[in-house]
């Protein structure tokens, strides 16, 4: 029995040492796995992981440089920046940002409009890594948001630059406006290899000097390496870059001159361009209506968008450079140069005007706008009384080509270049031209209307102006530009954009002098802008113009009443002044303004006053005074 | 005069009495890499240290304690911890605080503490009387009541829920029951028993321990969120190379990357700081730890306790491979303790009560049975 006991005993001890054989196998295996895991960690990962932890550790923070002032030709700052509070939202930190709004409504005032905003952002730019909520937080915004902080990881205050435009509408289409970058001006970036100066930086330049002059108004940005802990904080700065500021940009733009002639206009839609004919620049261009740019800073919001894109008036379309108008009477001043320099035309020619001209074999009768016509008329009165039939018998002498030729040295037909995108060409016809668009041969007709400045014929404003300022200048052409210099923002040094002519004065004194004294005349009494020219200190050369919106069936009588107000007449007219030697040379266009001696005319003296006199026309008054309340309020 | 110059010689004479030099030695070797570490994982909370110096304090106390009780005395302790234990977690269920969204504390006057740690004691202890008790008459049926035991107060625990201490608890009475000789036929059959009931079983498991157990097998897929400890620890491991960092200069710790850097993530920090030099040092110990614990084991007089050494043992064992394989990503996150090293004092009280119950049953070895 004992014995049994004890040989029981034996075979039970004799089986726990074997399952504690079998447990210390099984202890060996299992720290065995783990020793190969730590070998696989620690060595055959090694390089992997050791990177994994630095990039944990270090922060390549990306520091957007401060985008440059765009200032006026006296130093009046027409684009500037200021630092405001935006709360922000990094998407790769928060898992349902949806409700981390709503959440974060509870704590800060968040409108539809930033959701909508927010949304729309989320879906455009979905590598971001951090998308604003709201813009512009007050200081006590800030604060009350500091101390619910711990409630929302990745959710972050950041101190952002913003764009201000502080003259508002004033000049819109020449500044244009900044917004975010988008997707494809994100490849676009990329593709030229800016992507990495553009890195930290939400906006680019959309329109006017903003998108044009984007390269030297950015600057280059800054970089610093952060020391981070995983909750994403900076602890210390490792080593830092600092940004260079984009450079300022000095406009040849007179703002207040832009004041003046966008009163003028009041509620009329149009274009005005002035140029100093002695270097090019620009001293206004508007088109009216404008926007206001500020709408764009941080995000249009749909209503304005709508607003400003279904409006009939095209508030966004910068008519000054791509408005396409036919020149109308604008346009004999050229063509009589054309007919002295060409030697088709003497000062002394004279026609009979019996109010319309015909050609042989064709029964259609180029009217003249004055029924009955002008009677004697030389070069001079051609101008000075815009007599039509004068210029259809001068263009079928000329013949499209030899038009063509001698009109585009004013720079008609072709971009003028100015230094801000989207003008377009204008049309100043051919018979290459008439056989390239419309397979068709060019007949004598076509010449008639286009001598006239109707027709084919397309110019836009900024055209118009330049040609005028060529005219001004005795042929000597400076391009259009809109800024005169460039400053370093840190050196402060200078760099002028100021061009020299493209060609210089080209065209015979007399035969200029001849036309000149016809548009002087054109001003005084017996000319066609002569109330408007009434009691100007100064002498003022001018041509106005009438662009038909409308064709006139054969017979039919334009009633300004009877016509739907955008079916009227186009007002044009074109000036330079002081005539003996011009400082300022302008084309004004009014869009369904009727006749250009009743409305483009004065608009064009109440610029050349203020600029040549300092004088603000009374209807100018009123905006300058809330100008100056605005700058009282910065 | 003779006295007083022998009284300190007999005061360490009768404070060494029953303490194992071995496991004496392996235990401190491993605290004192654990304060090490902790001590780096605490640059932002020094109290921590002092802290855990204070918790080792009553651990030995507790330690020199159990080895001074024979195993004899200990198996009377068994059925009233064990119903203690049980009373205690049934009394959790119903009445215990909620921290952290897990009812695990009950308040016992000033104090709060988790019952299910005496479980970890309790349960061996339990299940080795049960089988020393029947050791001549083992059948099914004993095997049977003694599954019972087991699955009560695991399923108590894990339902708290406390995955970590249901894994050590169940652990530490499935070994007692495999070292009492449950048959292999049995085993093989409760195993894919257990594997079949895994799906039910994975519908009474919480979101949280779902998630935890999704992730583990792809941590990329939410590397914010359930997935972040894992892949922030495997790098923290990673990065530490052969060498490691060096003591108190592992970027990912002090640049609060680990999460529980001081109590369940700290190998991630150990491993960070001393690379697999450290790590390899560190398995060392427990290897030795285990291998002694087991040689008591072997050479144990009683059933008792052969089993209870056995399963202590072999609770060490687990704490250390799933603690180690959770932060190196090979097994589910579930709140389980590096033994000796991590942040705590209920785990270093109850590792050192079973220290000294092993070192109790090696002075005991040579004392005849019956």
């Amino acid at each position: 029995m004992r014995l049994a006991e004890l040989k029981n005993h034996q075979r039970e001890l004799y089986h726990f040492q074997l399952r504690i054989g079998i447990a210390a196998i099984a202890v060996s295996v299992a720290f065995a796995l783990l020793a190969a895991r730590f070998v696989y960690l620690q060595v055959i990962q090694y390089d992997f992981y050791h990177t994994k932890a630095e990039d944990n550790r270090i922060s390549v923070v990306p520091i957007a440089p401060n985008r440059g002032l765009i200032l006026d030709r006296n130093g009046v700052v027409l684009a500037r920046n200021y630092s405001a509070y935006t709360l922000e939202i990094m998407p790769g930190k928060v898992a349902d940002p949806e409700r981390t709004v709503n959440e974060l409504a509870d704590v800060i005032e968040i409108q539809a409009k930033d959701r909508t905003r927010f949304r729309k952002l989320m879906q455009e730019l979905r590598n971001a890594e951090s998308i604003p909520i709201r813009t512009r937080l007050s200081d006590e915004e800030v604060a009350r948001f500091a101390a619910q902080r711990y409630r929302f990881p990745g959710v972050e205050i950041k101190a952002r630059l913003f764009r201000q435009y502080p003259k508002g509408e004033l000049a819109s289409h020449v500044i244009g406006y900044i917004g975010r970058i988008n997707q494809a001006e994100k490849e676009k970036l990329d593709e030229e290899g800016l992507a990495a100066n553009y890195r930290g930086t939400d906006f680019i330049g959309k329109t006017g000097i903003e998108a044009s002059y984007q390269q030297e108004l950015h600057g280059a940005a800054g970089v610093e390496q952060v020391e981070i802990d995983a909750a994403g904080r900076g602890i210390r700065t490792l080593s830092r870059t600092s940004p260079q500021s984009g450079n300022n940009l000095t406009l040849t733009l007179d703002i207040k001159l832009q004041e003046v002639a966008e009163a003028a206009f009041g509620d009329r839609r149009g274009a005005l361009v002035a140029i100093d004919p002695t270097t090019g620049g620009v001293l206004a261009l508007v088109s009216k209506p404008g926007f206001d740019p500020n709408l764009f800073v941080d995000g249009i919001d749909a209503a304005s968008w709508e607003a400003l894109n279904s409006s009939p008036d095209r508030p966004l379309n910068n008519r000054a450079l791509t408005g396409q108008y036919p020149p109308g009477s604008t346009f004999k001043p050229f063509m009589a140069l054309a007919a002295l320099e060409l030697g088709k035309r003497s000062a002394s020619y004279t026609i009979s005007d019996p109010g319309f001209f015909s050609l042989p074999g064709v029964s259609h009768r180029w009217r003249d706008w004055k029924a009955g016509g002008h009677g004697a008329v030389d070069m001079h009165r051609s101008i000075v009384i815009s007599c039509d039939t004068y210029y259809y018998g001068l263009g079928n002498e000329l013949g499209i080509d030899n038009i063509h030729g001698f009109i585009s040295r004013f720079g008609f037909g072709a971009k003028t270049g100015i230094d801000i995108d989207g003008e377009k060409s204008g049309l100043l016809p051919s018979q290459d031209w008439k056989m390239k668009r419309y397979r068709q041969k060019w007949f004598a007709g076509d010449t008639i209307s286009v001598a006239i400045g109707q027709g084919y014929n397309l110019a836009t404003p900024v055209q118009l102006a330049y040609a005028t300022a060529i005219l001004a200048a005795n042929g000597a052409g400076y391009h259009p530009h809109l800024v005169a210099r460039v400053e370093n923002a840190r050196t402060g040094e200078m760099r002028s954009l100021e061009s020299s002519p493209e060609r210089g004065a080209s065209f015979n004194p007399a035969h200029v002098a001849l036309v000149k004294s016809a548009m002087v005349d054109v001003t005084r009494p017996g000319g066609t802008a002569a109330r408007a020219g009434a009691g100007a200190p100064y002498t003022f050369a001018g041509k106005t113009g009438t662009a038909q919106v409308i064709a006139m069936r054969q017979g039919e009588k334009y009633d300004e009443k009877r016509v739907a107000e955008r079916h009227r007449d186009h007002a044009l007219f074109i000036a330079f002044a002081p005539a003996e030697s011009p400082k300022i040379a302008l084309a004004v266009l009014v869009e369904n303004g009727g006749h250009g001696s009743s409305v483009a005319a004065p608009l064009a003296r109440a610029v050349l006053d203020y600029y040549l006199l300092g004088t603000q026309p009374e209807s100018a008054s009123r905006p300058a005074d809330a100008d100056d309340e605005e700058e009282e309020a910065d | 005069m003779e006295l007083i110059q022998f009284t300190p010689r007999r005061i360490i004479a009768r404070l060494s009495a029953g303490i194992d030099g071995a496991l004496l030695m392996i235990a401190v070797a491993l605290v004192a890499l654990g304060l090490a570490t902790l001590y780096s994982a605490s640059y932002d909370l020094p109290a921590r240290v002092t802290g855990q110096a204070m918790n080792l304090l009553v651990a030995f106390g507790l330690m020199w304690l159990m080895a001074q009780i024979p195993p004899q005395t200990l198996m009377r302790f068994a059925v009233p911890a064990y119903a203690a234990g049980l009373l205690l977690l049934i009394a959790v269920a119903l009445f215990g605080d909620v921290v952290n969204g897990a009812r695990r504390w009950l308040h016992v006057g000033v104090t709060r503490f988790q019952p299910a740690e005496v479980m970890k004691i309790a349960m061996p202890l339990m299940l080795a009387w049960w089988f020393h008790r029947h050791e001549a008459s083992l059948r099914a049926r004993e095997f049977f009541v003694a599954g019972v035991m087991l699955v009560v107060p695991v399923v108590l625990i894990a339902r708290q829920p406390d995955l970590g201490t249901a894994v050590l608890v169940a652990a530490a009475g499935f070994y007692v029951i495999f070292f009492a000789g449950l048959s292999w036929k049995v085993l093989l059959g409760v195993g894919a028993a257990t594997l079949a009931g895994l799906a039910p079983l994975w519908g009474l498991l919480h979101d949280y321990q779902r998630r935890r157990i999704l992730t583990l097998l792809d941590p990329t897929q939410d590397p914010l969120g359930a997935g972040y400890h894992i892949i922030q620890s495997t790098i923290a491991v990673g990065s530490g190379g052969i060498g490691g960092k060096g003591w108190l200069k592992g970027t990912q710790t002090h640049l609060e990357f680990i999460p529980e850097k001081h109590t369940d993530f700290i190998l991630a920090v150990f491993s960070e700081e001393f690379g697999l030099v450290g790590n390899a040092l560190l398995l060392g110990l427990y290897i030795l730890l285990i291998a002694r614990g087991l040689m008591i084991a072997a050479n144990a007089p009683t059933s008792f306790a052969r089993l209870l050494a056995a399963s202590i043992t072999l609770t060490f064992f687990t704490y250390a491979f799933v603690n180690m394989g959770m932060v190196t990503g090979i097994l589910p996150v579930v709140g389980v303790p590096l033994p000796f090293i991590s942040y705590g004092g209920t785990a270093l009280a109850t590792l050192f009560v079973g220290i000294g119950i092993l070192m109790s049953i090696h002075k005991h070895r040579k004392l005849v049975q019956t």
